[in-house]
């Protein structure tokens, strides 16, 4: 016997089927994760990762398959197996009580209680405690969820995973809704946490974060187990070539061009938020005709609301909105619509589509009034069904049923369908709000090489994200936004990420305007 | 391409077709349950209600009118409901448009023909107002729809009593108003059945005679062309567009340039409209006037279970209407005929309603059995 360690298999899921109807979600897949292991799962959007492990976590049964636990074959009727087994997931919509403390979502389920069935909160409050010191998970005990950040809350979702004892942590999705400094801290968190011996399986289709913070990944394309690899020896392109299936380009192909005249002039314009503080506060930009205007800066200083004001869905307090020379300032969204100004929403299943209609109604949304969709209000069934198809064949919209609900498409399809609709306004002025948040690599090339075919037309773009490398990849002129004020504006290929790093956090340099 | 026939295999086995007839079924076997219980015999205790439903063609008829109003105000409730609003209305907007019909068709004098479509058009207009106002607090003041219909229900109450207790409104010496004028009412032929010549070629007719026999009017007919005017609004209009979108996403629909407010006016106005329409051809064609009400009559009430039973459908309301009507006007005669308890017919209907409030109970018994087949 030599005396290699044999690391502790803490989870095996052996020749994992699961079919729905006539659709196979999951195929044939192994998976094996050790103790004290960051693996990562990596897939296009409705590739089967997170039916993998709804199934890991009791919600769904397998059709075909075992699950072994710690080297014993468990299987997971329901959660509450699972939990008991020692597995927390943390979903990617939370799920927590707004009005209530962090200790009390917590706590929620597993009360400790005195005498007489009373609450004991103090008892609840140093384990917790105990728990955030000894893991790097820092929380207020005693903070409302609906006062904390999502960051927080995403604590607070780990902790409740670790206060039933987890061993096996799933995180799906961490990272799609933290701000740069969050993803960092979580990573932290990570790290402590497979330094005590528990194991992580994280479900994402971001790769630079596969690379910073996985041991093994494994990579499922439609519902097949591609390859399982060790991180430290590959590549992030390997890594998405494997995803996708064909060569990704990682590089937005653009040419030179030379902006034209000013579209859109927003002047020292004040928008207040839901709290009535001014979020957005004196701002003043110009977007020009043929170029992408990118706004950089951390989540929460200004971006939704300036957004919301340019549209007209929110009370612009004072300055003034040009488009084109014309003032467009407190015009309701119809008529900002009309002046040929186009939106790609922040969030897509709440304002961008109806979800409980059909692909062909959504394409109407803004032009149903209009000839030919309808003709003195009686709408036009033929011309409709006709419009949808084409835009579902231009625009590779799949599965290729206009009759189809919105909801049953997946993300990046339904950004699809968004797409297909605003660009088909053939706007003056295209505003991106975060038009590639949970998408995939593949979907992502493809919103991109929209908007740069938009700016070569020679039209005006508005890129606001939260991703640096997005906002850097793909505009002409990024501005930064702080504190609901443009502090600088530099061409993007004269710039670079700490330069920026540093504007987004106040600390301006660059052209004040 | 999707096969025409499959999809209708489709809409019958899965949908919620399926669940409103399994409800159904359950809710008439719950009954059976009580009426064992109560010691009567569930089989024969149906058959008298079967007989009392579609034994003669009087009674057939007596079914149609009695659902007549159901099928409107189920209307009513179903098409706030398709546009995101909970209709609790639909009962004061009943007693508006009763009220108002009844107004209008005594005081106002008009030939015949143009006097039953003013007295339906201000009807509905006054209904379609109130209803509207609700629909305005919620649009202007965000107070919820539900606790500004009911409060409205109890106004809409107290003020047909003011109305009807009024000089001149009030027959005197009854607890309601003065009758319709006859150029008001829209009955089948209803003057020249009690004519000399008339009661002389029924008695040679005896199917038509029993027919005649009951108020049999034009109701009916309004009732399925409302259904299919709501079914066209909402899938074939821009409105129903405008209406169904900010229903299913008010902020989609103010994104795509929508104006959520206004849509919400619109669509109380026209539920309160519709259950208004119920109660303008309630007095029309049955009452011909209107009573001082001690409670509230239950048209709204049941119009929330009807749109419920017909998934909030046009026409499944116009089907569940009848069914409603069927069991209110069949399911008393058991008490009679047998002395069994007529309350019977409410709990088959609560359980019905119960049944299909929880789709997910259906859907497990239907895999049950389907499993067992296929074993």
């Amino acid at each position: 016997m030599n005396h290699i360690k044999v690391e502790e298999k803490a989870v095996e899921m052996k020749n994992i089927t699961k079919v729905f109807g006539n659709f196979t979600a999951n195929e044939d897949i192994n998976l094996t994760v050790h103790k004290g292991e960051v693996h990562a799962l990596l897939g296009e959007n409705g590739a089967g990762k997170t039916t993998l492990m709804n199934i890991l976590y009791g919600l769904y049964q397998p059709t075909i398959g075992e699950i072994m636990i710690n080297g014993k074959t468990v299987i997971m009727a329901d959660p509450n197996i699972a939990i008991q087994n020692g597995i927390g997931m943390v979903h990617q919509h939370f799920m927590l009580v707004e009005p209530f403390t962090v200790t009390e979502n917590i706590i929620l389920g597993k009360e400790t209680t005195t005498s007489f069935g009373k609450l004991d909160i103090e008892e609840a409050v140093s384990h917790v405690q105990e728990l955030s010191e000894k893991y790097g998970l820092y929380v207020d005990p005693y903070a409302k969820i609906q006062d904390i950040t999502v960051g927080m809350q995403q604590r607070v979702e780990i902790l409740k995973a670790l206060y039933r004892g987890a061993e096996i942590l799933i995180l799906d999705e961490p990272t799609a809704v933290l701000t740069p400094q969050e993803i960092q801290d979580l990573i932290d968190i990570i790290r402590n946490l497979t330094k005590q011996g528990k194991c992580i399986i994280i479900i994402t289709h971001k790769l630079k974060e596969i690379k910073q913070i996985a041991d093994y990944c494994t990579i499922i394309r439609r519902g097949k187990q591609i390859d399982t690899v060790d991180v430290s020896v590959t590549t992030e392109e390997e890594l998405a070539n494997k995803m996708v299936g064909r060569e990704v380009n990682f590089i937005v192909g653009k040419e030179e061009r030379t902006k034209g005249e000013v579209v859109l002039e927003i002047d020292n314009l004040v928008i207040k938020d839901n709290r009535g503080i001014n979020a957005v506060d004196g701002l003043s930009l110009k977007v020009h005709a043929g170029e992408i205007l990118g706004i950089a800066g951390i989540d929460g200083n200004g971006q939704r609301e300036l957004i919301e004001g340019i549209i007209g869905l929110r009370k612009i307090e004072s300055g003034k909105i040009c488009m084109i020379q014309k003032d467009i300032t407190g015009r309701t969204p119809k008529e900002i619509l009309e002046s040929k100004i186009s939106t790609i929403p922040e969030d897509r299943q709440k304002r961008g589509l109806v979800l409980d209609f059909s692909v062909e109604e959504n394409m109407i949304l803004e032009n149903y009034y209009k000839e030919p969709f309808s003709r003195k209000g009686i709408l036009n069934k033929n011309k409709i069904n006709y419009f949808a198809k084409e835009l579902i064949q231009k625009f590779d919209i799949r599965p290729e049923d206009e009759t189809l609900k919105a909801r049953a498409l997946s993300g990046g399809n339904q950004q699809k369908v968004i797409i297909a609709r605003e660009l088909t306004n053939d706007p003056e002025l295209l505003i991106a709000a975060q038009p590639t948040r949970g998408l995939d690599v593949g979907a992502i090339e493809y919103v991109h090489k929209s908007l740069v075919e938009q700016r070569d037309k020679n039209k005006a773009v508005l890129l606001i994200s939260l991703e640096l490398d997005e906002v850097m990849n793909v505009a002409d002129r990024i501005a930064v936004i702080y504190e609901g004020k443009i502090v600088g504006i530099v061409e993007a290929k004269e710039t670079n990420e700490n330069a920026l790093g540093l504007m987004m956090a106040g600390g301006g340099s660059g052209n004040e305007k | 391409m999707k096969n025409k026939k499959n999809s209708i295999k489709e809409m019958l086995g899965s949908g919620n077709f399926m669940i409103t007839l399994v409800s159904i079924f359950l809710g008439i076997l719950v009954g059976a349950i009580v009426l064992k219980i109560a010691g009567y015999s569930p089989l024969e205790s149906y058959g008298v209600m079967l007989k009392g439903i579609f034994g003669k063609p009087k009674y057939i008829l007596y079914t149609i009118i009695y659902a007549t109003p159901l099928i409107m105000t189920g209307l009513s409730v179903a098409f706030a409901f398709k546009t995101g609003l909970f209709n609790i209305g639909a009962e004061g907007q009943f007693i508006i448009g009763a009220l108002v019909a009844t107004l209008v068709g005594y005081f106002v004098k008009l030939p015949m023909g143009i006097h039953v479509v003013v007295v339906f058009v201000a009807a509905i207009t006054a209904a379609g107002l109130w209803g509207g106002i609700a629909g305005y607090l919620k649009a202007k003041f965000g107070v919820h729809e539900v606790i500004a219909t009911i409060m409205l229900n109890w106004i809409a109450l107290y003020l047909n009593n003011y109305v009807i207790m009024l000089e001149g409104f009030k027959r005197p010496n009854s607890e309601a108003s003065y009758k319709i004028w006859d150029t008001a009412t829209i009955g089948i032929l209803e003057k020249w059945k009690y004519t000399a010549h008339g009661r002389v070629w029924l008695k040679v007719h005896p199917i038509l005679q029993s027919i005649f026999k009951t108020p049999v009017n034009l109701g009916i007919i309004c009732a399925i062309i409302l259904a299919f005017v709501v079914w066209f609004i909402l899938n074939r209009t821009t409105l129903g567009y405008e209406l169904r979108s900010v229903g299913s996403n008010k902020y989609a629909a103010e994104y795509g340039g929508i104006n959520v407010k206004k849509s919400m006016i619109v669509s109380m106005s026209i539920a309160g409209a519709l259950a208004g329409a119920a109660g303008a051809l309630q007095v029309m064609g049955v009452s011909k006037q209107v009573s001082i009400l001690a409670a509230m009559e239950g048209y709204g009430f049941d119009g929330i279970a009807v749109a419920l039973i017909g998934s909030n459908g046009a026409f499944g309301c116009v089907f569940s209407g009848l069914l409603f009507g069927a069991l209110k006007y069949g399911g008393p005669k058991i008490q009679s005929a047998m002395g069994a308890p007529s309350e019977v017919v409410s709990i088959v209907m609560g359980t019905i309603v119960f049944f299909i409030a929880m789709p997910k109970f259906i859907r497990l018994l239907v895999s049950l059995v389907k499993r067992k087949e296929v074993k």
